[in-house]
């Protein structure tokens, strides 16, 4: 049997954290199902395990003049719900599953989960999110791109635990999230979309776009995206083409039970298409 | 094995066991509440809904061990209040109810979203039962209920 630890202090939780290799659990919406045993029986879980999600010192979402700081047990509907939450990622969340599950599922655990098809990494990677991972004895904040490296796997030691989620806050003149899925709740991406575009003076001073499910990550590809800024916006339309021939080459979607490549790789080039034609 | 104290149905319990185990098999199985059913078992379905402080949220989800200090009610614990006889008449009343295996999910999500809205819209309706699925209605008949609810329990939320 696994051995399990109920942290309800951040304390509590890096020093059992010190103390040995866990998996760190917060609302447990996904580790129930990746880790789901016969009806009737525990969790399978095949490591030690910490709970976090009654860290009560993590439940928050602060600001101050620049940035948007979101604890690590926060839930998703309290981040719904909330005024200081960048909206982009609140229309994200309120395509994440149904209330049930936001009201216990966190944002962190969304990230730790690294999946290529985490709904809310989609905006995370547009917004340039930082995450800040603690241990007893350091702390340290990693850009989300460098977080995440690659499918389940990120940039987090045995001894550290995800406490904050940190978003700049921001301007743009237009932000469109497109999560193509069979239903609007429940529902896992075939893939997501976030673009992002901010434009003055019919200048594009900066242009954003990431995309989910198509690849082992998120993609977001910066030097594409600063060829394209500083640009007229007629001029950046009339190069949609080239924008199109950018992006081809970096979305490498696979064939699973949800879609397939083809479909994924169309309907993700169509989408930057359309959110550049509407800007 | 962990001590859990959590309140359920309003009543102080202190129980021993794996927190790995799930809520709803804890609930289902040492305390007989079997009202909570287990229809997908990976919060898609909504069959588990219970109220965890308050708001729903899917028992199959949740491990034991987040539920330390909480307060969940399930349908049989909300069955005893006045809000729960206005929500199963109004379903009783507009036929939202078939074959009857959602309801207690259903009736707890209407308790959520009332709880926090009570006079929603058709919209605002679909999306605090869009974690509840129903096979036989087509859920224009839920949404009736849900709606003739809000009316007749005007002054409960």
């Amino acid at each position: 049997m696994v051995k399990t630890h109920i942290a309800k202090t951040l304390n509590n939780a890096l020093e059992i954290l010190n103390s040995g290799t866990y998996r760190i659990v917060a609302g447990g919406t996904d580790m129930l199902i990746q880790n789901r045993s016969h009806t009737g029986l525990p969790i399978a879980y095949k490591d030690d395990v910490i709970y976090i999600n009654l860290i009560d010192e993590l439940d928050y979402i602060k600001e101050d003049s620049k940035n948007i700081y979101i604890g690590a047990t926060t839930r998703l509907e309290t981040i719904l719900r909330s005024e200081k939450a960048p909206n982009i990622l609140k229309d994200i969340i309120h395509e994440m599953a149904g209330p049930g599950i936001r009201h216990t599922a966190t944002l962190a655990g969304n990230i730790g989960n690294a999946s290529p098809a985490g709904d809310s990494l989609v905006a995370l990677y547009v917004l340039g999110a930082s995450i800040k991972c603690q241990s007893i004895d350091n702390t340290r904040t990693v850009k989300i791109m460098d977080f995440i490296q690659g499918v389940r796997k990120i940039d987090l030691k045995s001894n550290e635990m995800i406490t904050e989620i940190i978003i700049a806050k921001q301007d743009f003149t237009r932000v469109i999230f497109k999560k193509v899925a069979p239903r609007l709740s429940d529902a896992i991406s075939k893939l997501s979309f976030v673009g992002a575009i901010k434009i003055i003076d019919n200048i594009v001073e900066d242009f954003r776009i990431a995309l989910g499910a198509v690849s082992i990550t998120v993609v977001r590809n910066e030097e594409i995206e600063n060829k394209y800024r500083g640009m007229p916006l007629q001029e950046f339309k009339d190069n949609i083409d080239s924008v199109i021939s950018d992006y081809e080459p970096i979305i490498k979607p696979i064939d699973d039970q949800r879609s397939n490549k083809e479909y994924r790789k169309h309907v993700a080039l169509n989408l930057i298409k359309d959110f550049i034609i509407k800007s | 094995m962990t001590e859990i104290k959590f309140k359920l149905n309003g009543k102080k319990q202190v129980i021993k066991s794996n927190p790995n185990r799930r809520l709803l098999d804890v609930l289902r199985e040492d305390f007989d509440l079997t009202g909570s059913k287990e229809g997908c078992g990976e919060g898609e379905c909504g069959a588990c809904s219970v109220l965890l402080n308050g708001q729903i949220a899917n028992s199959c989800c949740i491990p034991l061990a987040n539920v330390d200090g909480q307060d969940i009610v399930t349908i049989e614990g909300f069955s005893k209040t006045k809000e729960y006889q206005v929500i199963k008449d109004s379903f009783a009343e507009a036929g939202g109810v078939q074959c009857g295996f959602c309801t207690p999910g259903m009736i707890i999500a209407t308790q959520s979203l009332l709880n926090e809205n009570p006079h929603p819209s058709d919209y605002e309706i679909k999306i605090g039962l869009s974690g509840n699925l129903c096979r036989c209605t087509g859920y224009n008949l839920i949404i009736k209920s849900v709606k003739l609810a809000a009316k007749d329990g005007d002054d409960l939320w």
